[in-house]
């Protein structure tokens, strides 16, 4: 596997918005063209498959329509209804509740991952391998092996808490447990993604720096605290922004492991979305709500890339 | 933009009219046509028993070719709903009892001329009826009956489960069926909205009131059915935890030999023929009175097809023809909507299970699956949801339906 690719990638990503000013001045008609010949690509895909569809569900968010007759316009009534709908908090609430769990536990997971395999270490393109396999597996597979994990009544992890004399939850049978067995799912299977962003994050970080706070008698932890850390902040930031954008709009794993139950404790915002649409025929008030979730990651990513002023240093 | 737009615009009516054209000149009989046909009903199994009939269809009809796709029954409506929306739907399309309002109000599927309504089940062909105007042709009927396994009830010294069995009858017979010992369960009953409906009529309650603009359920009766339903887990059935309402879990039990009685559908008939005990059937116990759970299916033509005539003939033959009857009694792939009572008979010969009368006797006393004009499906997905929180133990059944009927009333009233 091409991870030291991989790895590369989003380090340059990162130190993008420290380079951006560079070329600004060139403007000739053959380099803008060259510059759209380039993007060309990419802004196709994306036209057709996002800004299109996005279009359109605007369009559909003032309408009542359930996808078989046609559609009607009622103006801003989805809205209304949505925002005086409780569910609508509900599924907001299960959302958060998942992120507030999720990010936590993939990000110092990610970043113990990533320096203990920044080390020198037998084996270690392989350790950094396996760790990225659940990355590219799919969802669905890894619902299932977690669904057998956490089956509370001969799951691995029931059986082994059992050894100790620890009678196990109810998993994702329990509503009390189930966001939480999601959660563990899901921060497994990103472990590796984090891992690797962080990973290309230290081994960017000027080593000079460690051999300076050596010199001035900084020892592991505070090594780690005064230089790692903050030098490690744009990688950090990135890794926030995209698993906060991915945590907004998390279903597969809510799909495939709970559907949404028992007792509608894991609805959230995009399951909602799916079963406004498909089961329930109202694609017009999913629409809309898919609108409010977009307004909501925007807002939210926003505040970040004001806030990272105070936080993120670019060495 | 406004240009690409208007050029869309543009090709897409020249299209319009091109297939406009195209529908309204006659086709030649001997133009080869090709018909896709969607289903569900034959995936898991009946595959090869579908293609059977597609057989003998083309044969009969040497210029049409037959495409077939077969999706699960979990995915069918979700996949239909989408390909209606994107105009991408099958000539002819699979729909149950449930569906088909929807499908029929919201003009997706052709006006059907039967040339022989007479050979179809009058219940059936009306099911599927507006007005008069047929847009769907029933394929199959099915209905949920108790299935026991005899060698445990031989084991217990137990009497068979008859035909006049109440709700007490079943009770008594789990609870001495049901071991701790060597993981033996009692009788096993989904909780869900497709069994509740049932028992309220088997308790003399209903689930929806007369101008169905609002539950019924939540009476004495109804609680009483509730708790009949939710009260087997844990006691004389599985609980969720230990694995109860996960898909086929109840037909795998019996076929382990570790279930004694089961409430499922004919259609697990195929499943069970290999089972290596002695099974048989009985009609499902009542408690004031009896009462079934009966399914059927039907395919309708796509309004928006280019070939209307050929899905129709084709949905005649799939539904009626001498083909299909042999086919479906043959394998005991659902019942066959066939009029003739005569051409049934023969399915009361077959054995596996012995009592196939049961079947039959089912019918005498149906409850129908209360439908809304809105709000169909998530008025199943509410009662299922709230009856199992009372299963779990999570709500009393008196909450659990009381607030189901807010829940509900708010979304079909």
């Amino acid at each position: 596997m091409a991870l030291s690719t991989v790895g590369i990638t989003p380090a340059e990503t990162i130190t993008t918005p420290q380079a951006g000013g560079v070329r600004r001045r060139r403007t000739s008609a053959g380099y803008v063209l060259t510059v759209c010949a380039f993007l060309l690509p990419s802004a196709i895909p994306l036209a057709l498959f996002v800004l299109g569809p996005m279009i359109a569900a605007a369009w559909i968010s003032f309408t009542e329509w359930n996808l078989i007759t046609p559609m009607e316009f009622i103006g801003w009534a989805n809205y209304q209804s949505l925002l005086a709908d409780e569910r609508t908090g509900e599924v907001f609430l299960h959302t958060l509740q998942y992120i507030a769990g999720y990010l936590p536990l993939v990000y110092i997971g990610g970043l113990a991952l990533a320096l203990a395999l920044n080390r020198a270490l037998k084996g270690r393109s392989l350790w950094r391998g396996i760790y990225f396999l659940p990355v590219v597996t799919s969802w669905i597979a890894v619902a299932i092996v977690w669904r057998w994990l956490l089956n509370p009544n001969n799951g691995v992890v029931n059986v082994a808490l059992g050894w100790f004399g620890i009678d196990g939850p109810g998993w994702w049978t329990d509503p009390d447990w189930a966001m939480v067995s999601i959660i563990l799912a899901s921060a497994w299977k990103d472990l590796g993604f984090v891992m690797v962003i962080l990973l290309a994050g230290l081994q960017s970080i000027n080593p000079d720096l460690y051999d300076a706070a050596k010199v001035d008698g900084a020892g592991p932890w505070s090594r780690l605290k005064n230089v790692t850390i903050p030098m490690l902040s744009p990688s950090t930031f990135f890794v926030v922004v995209i698993s906060l954008i991915n945590g907004f709009q998390v279903f597969d794993q809510v799909y495939a492991m709970t559907g949404g139950g028992p007792g509608g404790s894991t609805q959230v915002v995009v399951q909602q979305i799916y079963d406004l649409t498909f089961r329930y025929g109202a694609a017009g008030e999913a629409s809309a709500l898919s609108w409010l979730l977009f307004i909501v990651i925007l807002a939210v990513t926003v505040i970040q890339i004001i806030g990272q002023k105070k936080w993120v240093h670019y060495a | 933009m406004k240009h690409s737009l208007l050029a869309a615009g543009g090709i897409l009516g020249v299209s319009a009219l091109l297939l406009s054209a195209c529908a309204t000149e006659p086709a030649s009989s001997d133009d080869p046509v090709t018909i896709t046909y969607s289903n569900f009903t034959s995936a898991g199994g009946n595959e090869e028993n579908l293609q059977t009939i597609i057989d003998a269809f083309e044969a009969e009809n040497p210029n049409v070719t037959v495409d077939v796709t077969t999706l699960p029954y979990g995915d069918y409506f979700t996949t239909l709903q989408t390909d209606l929306a994107a105009g991408t739907v099958a000539d002819l399309v699979d729909t149950n009892y449930d569906f088909f309002p929807q499908l029929a109000s919201s003009g997706s599927l052709a006006p059907l001329e039967v040339t022989n309504p007479e050979s179809y089940r009058e219940s059936l062909i009306d099911a599927y009826s507006v007005d008069g105007v047929s847009y769907g042709l029933p394929s199959s009927f099915s209905d949920v009956v108790l299935y026991y396994n005899a060698d445990l009830f031989d084991a217990a010294g137990l009497d068979y489960p008859t035909s006049d069995w109440t709700w007490s009858d079943e009770m008594a017979a789990a609870k001495a069926l049901t071991d701790a010992g060597t993981g033996t369960w009692g009788s096993h009953q989904p909780v869900s909205f497709y069994e509740f409906y049932k028992v309220l009529a088997q308790n003399g309650a209903s689930f929806l009131n007369d101008d169905g603009t609002a539950v019924a359920f939540n009476t004495p009766k109804g609680i009483e059915a509730a708790e009949w339903l939710t009260s087997k887990s844990g006691t004389v059935m599985p609980t969720i935890e230990q694995g109860q309402g996960t898909a086929d879990f109840d037909t795998n039990l019996f076929l382990e030999g570790k279930l004694g009685m089961m409430h499922s559908g004919i259609w697990v008939f195929g499943a069970l023929a290999e089972a290596p005990f002695a099974w048989d059937i009985a009609v499902e116990p009542g408690n004031t009175q009896q009462a079934s759970a009966v399914f059927s299916n039907a395919v309708g033509v796509s309004a928006a097809s280019d070939h209307i005539a050929e899905a129709s003939a084709f949905a005649e033959f799939l539904t009626s023809s001498q083909t299909m009857v042999d086919v479906r009694l043959d394998s005991g792939w659902e019942l066959p909507p066939t009029s003739d009572e005569d051409q049934l008979a023969v399915y009361l010969t077959k054995d596996t299970p012995a009592n196939r009368q049961a079947v039959f006797d089912s019918l005498d006393s149906i409850a129908l699956t209360p439908l809304v004009e809105k709000g169909q499906q998530e008025m199943q997905d509410i009662v299922t949801e709230e009856l199992i929180e009372a299963q779990a133990g999570r709500k009393s059944v008196a909450e659990a339906l009381a607030s189901a009927e807010e829940r509900i009333n708010a979304v079909i009233g």
